[in-house]
């Protein structure tokens, strides 16, 4: 577990260095705050804000508006289900269903162990491979609900 | 390029750059519009074209078309008030009036309120669309602030004027659809200038005149008032005068009518600031240490140095705010001449401030375990409760004096409400003590390519040349301030005021719907011009009060009975976030 300093510092490193403290930037910083705290905490909001000169409304402004960016701590792993129309007629609901039916947690909630947090997405842009899962950045496609408990027990 | 347009009949020749909303405005056809704003007087135009209320009907066009927003062109043909526009518009604030509480008869901005006018303009007599509600109808209280969202039309005007004006950018729009809401102010300095723009109640300052009603009523308390400066030409608005009337007199005897056991002036308290903020210039100029001095008057200047600024800190003076030194000395000398107990006594303020509320909390104000000031009430509130208290005609209402000892005030204490009034009444007595004579009016000229920042050079005898700044609005500060911080600029003394043009445009201060407000602005500003010209004394040193309270409690300026009591000091306040808080 990294101590909050060096997760700041890390901040700041590519604040500084890859956005040049520009305020255009602050969505890919917000990408990387999420990436690197795991969530979007008001004390890394108003971080971010002061360092790129700007009031911490205008980044609570842009948090709040984008589904992808959460204030509450996530689980280490987030599996997504994607509800875009291609996954959705092909029965992403049913995979949901399944994935809320193993964990024993609903949608947006995190187990109490921490490990897994149920989200749901539209449209990732494979719908070649409907229906789609995502956990954490690797994507499971053309599955069924009998697939699920295989999956999630891999982690 | 001129063009010829035709607006409901009527043939005018304009320029294609304007929109059709000024067109119409400029000949007399009133568009009503909920989400625009002019603000000739800060330079901003908010046009966001999202109310939709302004919609009217091009001729060749299918759709409605939104005036604030559609510029004129040769050979339009328009009808701003036709039956279809008057159709489609009564359906545009039936929706809006779909997503709003319907509680006009208890909201504090009833009888104020632009949604309210409009509905009764387009005569909506009966509201049958109904749905949900995008928010609960709750009135959360932040600071000198009420905010309750569901009564908000998102028309922005406020984030405009936080943005823009103030630079504060306190609050912003979150989430989105149908869930948007103004989010909870950060970092906000309580200047209300978004009160101020509100069209509807979603944001309102404070009301707590029931509790100051209780108190005048109650004979255990010893209840006594001192009125701002920017008051007594903004009040008699309330009343139905004009800006800029001076109705001092009229407003002592309505203050008295409603209870105060004595009616005080804060113009008292601005030449004793005078007197000791002068002082402090002097010897900081001999020094040359902590300088450019900023003055130190407006809570909402001062809350925008602690929460933006908190590496000047050593730069604003540190005295009180007249409202501040009134308190501690109505505490202390003025109680011990009447032999009054100070916690007997409830000292109550008249501003054209919502930011005073703040300040007369502050802990670094208090002495003796006591606060000095224990009400603030701004100039709308207190015309609300004169009328509750029987006084509705003020102007026929006969002039009263203020009273002794905290009553006499030099024209140099009136200018305090207007935008660089502080600053003159400073070189009046500065001038005065270093060279025996009283300048005429300083003169300040226009910082190029700058809004509301002036500056001057004024020599007080042979061997001191002062630079000074005058800067008015916290967008326009903020340039002044970074070009002070990196050593662009070389002030010996800066005046700052939150509110664009001073405190007669403060947040607390009647809204006007007959004028301009560039208008009222210029008409207030003369009427204090007015007063100053017109007193006997115009120099704070010489005011026979200020010189008698030195000569019995205070001994000199800046003793240490002053800076135990007239002093103050100032700390970082940006917003830590160690709690979590959510929205």
């Amino acid at each position: 577990m990294r101590t909050n300093e060096e997760m700041f510092n890390e901040l700041d490193r590519f604040i500084e260095q890859e956005c040049n403290c520009d305020e255009q930037e602050l969505i890919a910083i917000l990408h990387r705050a999420q990436e690197i705290f795991g969530y979007l905490p008001m004390v890394v909001q108003a971080h971010v804000a002061r360092k790129l000169g700007i009031n911490v409304s205008k980044v609570y402004g842009v948090v709040s508006f984008y589904s992808f960016f959460s204030m509450e701590p996530k689980g280490e792993y987030v599996i997504s289900i994607c509800m875009g129309t291609a996954c959705f007629v092909r029965g992403s609901d049913k995979i949901l269903e399944r994935v809320e039916q193993i964990l024993g947690i609903k949608n947006g909630q995190t187990t109490a162990d921490g490990k897994f947090t149920i989200t749901t997405l539209r449209c990732v842009g494979a719908c070649g491979l409907a229906p789609v899962l995502q956990i954490n950045d690797k994507t499971y496609g053309n599955i069924t609900p009998e697939d699920v408990e295989s999956i999630i027990a891999q982690y | 390029m001129l063009v010829n347009v035709k607006i409901n009949n009527m043939e005018f020749q304009e320029d294609s750059s304007l929109t059709i909303l000024q067109v119409a405005k400029k000949h007399g056809i009133r568009i009503p519009n909920l989400c625009y704003m002019m603000k000739e007087e800060v330079d901003l135009e908010h046009k966001p074209a999202s109310c939709r209320v302004c919609v009217v009907e091009v001729k060749g066009r299918r759709n409605l078309v939104p005036a604030c927003s559609t510029n004129v062109a040769n050979g339009m043909e328009i009808y701003t008030h036709s039956e279809r526009v008057r159709r489609e518009r009564r359906t545009i604030v039936e929706l809006l009036l779909s997503d709003h509480p319907h509680d006009c008869l208890t909201c504090g901005k009833c009888g104020n309120c632009e949604l309210q006018d409009l509905s009764v303009e387009l005569g909506i007599k009966k509201l049958y669309i109904t749905g949900p509600m995008s928010q609960e109808n709750v009135d959360v209280d932040e600071g000198s602030l009420r905010r309750n969202a569901s009564k908000c039309i998102l028309c922005g005007k406020c984030i405009a004027i936080c943005d823009h004006v103030q630079s504060v950018g306190a609050i912003s729009a979150t989430n989105r659809g149908f869930g948007t809401k103004i989010s909870l102010p950060h970092d906000c300095v309580n200047c209300g200038q978004c009160v101020q723009v509100c069209p509807t109640g979603a944001l309102q300052q404070i009301d707590d005149t029931r509790t100051l009603e209780k108190i005048l009523a109650d004979p255990t308390k010893y209840a006594i008032v001192n009125t701002a400066p920017a008051v007594r030409v903004s009040l008699g608005e309330e009343f139905g005068m004009a800006p800029g009337t001076n109705v001092t007199g009229k407003m002592i005897t309505a203050l008295r009518m409603m209870g105060f056991k004595k009616v005080f002036d804060t113009n008292f308290a601005a030449d004793l600031t005078i007197m000791e903020e002068t002082t402090e210039f002097v010897s900081r100029l001999k020094s040359g240490k902590n300088l450019p001095l900023i003055t130190s008057c407006c809570p909402g200047w001062i809350s925008f140095v602690e929460t933006q600024f908190p590496e000047l800190l050593n730069l604003p003076s540190t005295c009180k705010s007249p409202q501040e030194m009134f308190g501690a000395i109505a505490k202390t000398y003025f109680a011990q001449k009447a032999g009054i107990d100070p916690k007997d006594m409830v000292v109550a303020s008249l501003m054209p401030c919502i930011a005073k509320k703040q300040e007369l909390k502050r802990e670094e104000g208090m002495f003796d375990g006591m606060h000095g000031t224990d009400f603030a009430m701004s100039a709308k509130c207190v015309a609300k409760l004169m009328r509750r208290c029987g006084i509705d005609d003020l102007a026929n209402l006969p002039d009263g004096q203020f009273d002794d000892p905290l009553g006499a005030s030099t024209g140099a204490a009136d200018i305090f409400g207007n935008s660089g009034g502080v600053m003159e009444a400073v070189v009046r007595t500065a001038s005065l003590w270093m060279t025996g004579q009283v300048p005429k009016a300083v003169e300040y000229h226009g910082v190029f390519g700058a809004h509301n920042t002036r500056e001057a050079y004024v020599s007080l005898g042979d061997d001191v040349k002062l630079h000074l700044c005058v800067v008015s609005g916290l967008a326009n500060a903020r340039k002044v301030l970074e070009d002070v911080k990196a050593g662009r600029v070389h002030y010996d003394a800066i005046e700052i005021m939150a509110c664009p043009e001073g405190c007669i445009n403060g947040g607390g201060q009647p809204i006007n719907k007959l004028y301009e407000q560039k208008d009222v602005i210029a008409m207030r500003k003369e009427g204090l011009r007015n007063i100053d010209r017109n007193k006997a004394i115009r120099v704070s040193c010489e005011n026979p009060q200020i010189k008698t309270l030195y000569a019995d409690f205070l001994g000199e300026p800046n003793s240490e009975v002053a800076h135990k009591l007239l002093h103050t000091h100032y700390s970082n306040k940006q917003q830590t976030f160690e709690e979590e808080t959510n929205d």
